[in-house]
């Protein structure tokens, strides 16, 4: 175990050395730059203009010599100065990651919350009318767009209640920051909680067919037993896969929702520094991602032990 | 003796309304107003967007000011600001100014003659001071004929100009020519700025809001009237609507409500006051007249006789876009041809069949027909007000056997492709930031302007330029400008499809606000602007 661990660990270290060096020669592989950028918002082409900015910034510099300069600060802690703002990174990022993050995890909180008891309940009603009701329901979460469902959801809000549930000040306390956060969290998890609920759903009837849950059936364990105790556990291990996944792509998969319900959180402002090629801003955000995605993939893969003892991870 | 009082208390309160209008004024309260994207920066002076004019410029004074209580900005609408009067010597060379006295910037330090010297040194290009205020100077060509600014003490400035120009108290009059200070660096000037303005800027917060207060200093006594403006940055559009038919805003970014959404906008709050009025933004066609096939200025003429833009209006704004030469056409505009002589020009002509006969027919000689096409390429930024457009012209040019293909072209890299003239036909977009010849000539049209796309280059059109900008007198000054308008037309420099009319919408309880119909860039002082609730 303990070998494994450390294996795991210098993996975790080289997947992110290798995100770096993508993201960032990715970066300058796409046309045009800051320097190209600044300038064109101000509807002019002048060369100067263009190449005094662009040594202002370092953008001018060899490659490697920028790549050094961003591992170097990054271990300092530094994370450089965002292009657009002139800002430290640190600043620009930081105050966006809670709002994000808070909404990330009450979206999959609500996926789970869903997902999990109605995939059982899909999979115990197999074919019932209850069954077909959740069917239709979890294939509409994943064939709406998030965005068209939170534009619904806005124009619904404003015509039978007249107000908009959108991010228009900072919220003063916690409970108004959960009911702000809720109405797009409950847009991102439903598409999530239709693929648990569905996934959940066929694991369910794969393990129902179990003879360890007729046997448990036949010792005289109750229904509830039998479905929660003996198959739920069981086949929640594809479930947990698919909620990690999820949870990854959550972490950065908040665009839409961040627009349509004006959220300042940081997909919205990882898309908008994309666009402006705000190096600092883009090269940070996506190892941050990449850094949550590694540790999350990681926490699964531990969660499948404590599941299912029978896994054991080899030495 | 009952009707003698009814009379005198009647004639004694309309005396009193028309005598001092501001007993109506209300103080205080915050105005929210939704923003449509995030400004690339703060620094008015370095920037050519409404994005930034719209929620910044009142922060700043200028030393004149178009007179903010009229819906045409022109030359003889012109206010004193941070200037108290001014005077021009016996040539018209020289632009004295005497200054206000007494006048702080927002971080308590005095205003003086200095800082208008760093302003317009630093728009010049002139030495070092450009590095300090300023890095990018998109209006360098506003500032061509300035020579030198001199202060005479504390409160009084000259400008020396290199002959005549009296279009030159017009560029002082615009958004676009902010005063700055001489102690503040550029980079706090893009994040937080500080003037002299009616409202200060307390936070400008990236993809989320912009914050500004009341200067409790400011020298116009008893303005503003707002406590604050609160920007609320929400790019997506159909949320912003939403939004303000929600109450979450008084008021719309500006030109933000097409016609098709002022239906809604008028269906989810029926109060709503809604304006509609030209934005001086015209949509044009950039033509690479440095390579084949449109080198060939029959090609040229052909192309610009199939243009229909009327239609061009029709679907892009439900019929309600202008059509105009160069110059905004009248009556919001002040300079453009009238409608019998714009009739006149190629592309603007009523028999819209006839004209493109004449087009097929020069295509024809040309060796150009129904089964031998000419192909080429319509470059346009990837963004749906660009592109739109160039799909109807792409539609119109197959009536003279043009077949067109869109290139959509990222916005971060389409003026270095437009500089390296690497496209045979473009769809622009021009905002003109004062509805004047001189800002309109020089920066889209003179042969060494940056902002001249086309590289269109005649040394004759130059001259008429030249000299339209230094008459004096205005009638035999607009004459010469229909002249280049007419000249412009028929050298299908940047020929005009439509200037843009928009809306603007507010709730009734926001007054005091007046609309600029002939420039979107002027008139965001929100000094005269109050709530009444």
């Amino acid at each position: 175990m303990g070998s494994y661990l450390v294996r795991r660990f210098l993996l975790m270290v080289l997947t992110l050395f290798g995100m770096s060096v993508l993201i960032f020669v990715m970066l300058r592989l796409v046309p045009g730059d800051i320097s190209d950028i600044l300038v064109n918002a101000a509807g002019i082409a002048d060369a100067k203009e263009k190449a005094k900015i662009a040594h202002e910034l370092g953008i001018d510099q060899p490659i490697h010599v920028q790549y050094a300069q961003w591992i170097g600060g990054l271990t300092r802690g530094d994370l450089g100065y965002a292009y657009v703002s002139e800002r430290p990174a640190i600043e620009e990022i930081a105050p966006r990651i809670p709002i994000s993050a808070k909404l990330a995890g009450m979206a999959l909180f609500f996926a789970v919350l869903i997902g999990v008891p109605f995939g059982v309940i899909s999979a115990v009603r197999q074919n019932t009318g209850l069954d077909y009701f959740l069917r239709v329901i979890s294939l509409s979460g994943l064939s709406l767009p998030s965005f068209w469902l939170g534009l619904l959801v806005l124009m619904a809000s404003v015509h039978w209640f007249g107000t908009i549930p959108i991010y228009s000040n900072e919220p003063r306390s916690f409970l108004q920051e959960v009911a702000l956060l809720s109405i797009p969290a409950a847009v991102v998890g439903f598409r999530s909680s239709a693929l648990i609920m569905r996934l959940t759903r066929s694991s369910m009837l794969e393990v129902l067919r179990q003879d360890y849950v007729r046997t448990a059936r036949s010792k005289g364990a109750s229904e509830v037993s039998v479905n929660y105790d003996h198959a739920l556990r069981n086949a929640l291990l594809p479930v947990v896969t698919i909620i990690g996944i999820e949870a990854a792509f959550l972490v950065g998969g908040l665009i839409v929702t961040e627009t349509v319900f004006n959220i300042p959180g940081v997909a919205r402002f990882l898309v908008e520094a994309i666009l402006w090629r705000d190096y600092p801003i883009v090269q940070n955000l996506v190892m941050l991602i990449a850094f949550v995605v590694v540790v999350v993939n990681f926490l699964v893969d531990m969660a499948y032990m404590a599941l299912d003892p029978r896994i054991k991870f080899a030495e | 003796m009952r009707v003698g009082l009814a009379i005198v208390a009647t004639t004694a309160a309309v005396f009193m309304t028309a005598a001092s209008p501001t007993f109506a004024q209300k103080h205080g309260g915050t105005l929210r107003i939704s923003h449509r994207d995030n400004p690339p920066s703060a620094s008015v002076l370095e920037e050519s967007t409404i994005s930034v004019n719209q929620p910044f410029m009142a922060a700043f004074n200028n030393l004149v000011v178009f007179d903010p209580s009229e819906k045409i900005n022109s030359p003889d609408k012109i206010v004193p600001d941070l200037a108290e009067s001014w005077s021009w010597n016996a040539d018209n060379t020289k632009l004295t100014f005497k200054l206000r006295q007494g006048v702080k910037w927002h971080d308590g330090k005095p205003f003086t003659a200095k800082d208008v010297k760093c302003t317009f040194d630093a728009l010049r290009g002139d030495g070092d001071e450009k590095v300090g205020i300023i890095r990018k100077n998109p209006r360098k060509v506003w500032y061509i004929n300035l020579k030198d600014v001199a202060t005479n003490g504390d409160n009084e400035v000259s400008f020396q100009l290199g002959r005549p120009q009296p279009s030159f108290l017009s560029m002082l009059a615009a958004g676009y020519s902010p005063i700055y200070s001489c102690h503040v660096p550029g980079r706090d000037m893009r994040s937080k700025p500080i003037g002299t303005g009616p409202f200060k800027v307390v936070e400008f917060k990236r993809n989320e809001s912009i914050k500004l207060v009341r200067n409790l200093d400011y020298w116009k006594k008893g303005r503003p009237y707002l406590d604050a403006i609160d920007w609320r940055i929400v790019p997506n559009r159909s949320t912003r609507m939403l939004g303000f038919g929600a109450g979450e805003f008084d008021m719309t970014f500006d030109s933000d409500v097409t016609f098709p959404l002022l239906k809604d906008i008028k269906a989810q709050k029926p109060d709503a006051v809604c304006e509609g009025r030209p934005t001086n933004v015209n949509s044009n066609i950039l033509i690479n007249r440095d390579a084949p096939p449109f080198d060939n200025p029959e090609l040229r003429k052909a192309m610009v006789l199939a243009l229909d833009n009327r239609a061009f209006a029709d679907i892009l704004s439900q019929g309600n876009d202008l059509d105009g030469a160069a110059m905004l056409p009248p009556p919001a505009g002040v300079w453009g041809l009238p409608k019998d002589m714009l009739a006149t020009l190629p592309g603007h002509a009523t028999d819209i069949e006839k004209s493109r006969a004449e087009g097929r027919k020069i295509m024809a000689s040309l060796g150009y027909g129904p089964n031998k096409p000419l192909k080429v390429k319509i470059a346009t930024r990837n963004i749906a007000i660009y592109r739109d457009p160039a799909v109807i012209l792409i539609d119109q040019l197959k009536q003279i056997y043009i077949e067109g293909e869109l290139e959509p072209i990222d916005t971060t890299v389409w003026y270095a492709k437009v500089q390296r003239k690497d496209y045979q036909l473009g769809m622009n977009l021009t905002g003109v930031g004062v509805d004047d010849p001189d800002v309109n000539f020089y920066e889209n049209f003179y042969s060494t302007s940056e902002r001249n796309y086309t590289g269109y280059k005649n040394p004759e059109v130059d001259k008429m330029i030249d000299q339209q900008s230094a008459e004096v007198d205005r009638d035999k000054r607009r004459k010469m400008v229909w002249e280049i308008e007419k000249r412009l037309a028929d050298d299908g420099a940047r020929p005009v499809i439509g200037y843009n009319v928009a809306n603007t919408c507010w709730t009734p309880q926001v007054k005091g606000l007046v609309l600029q119909h002939n420039s979107i860039y002027n008139g965001w002082r929100f000094e005269d602007v109050w709530l009444d609730r």
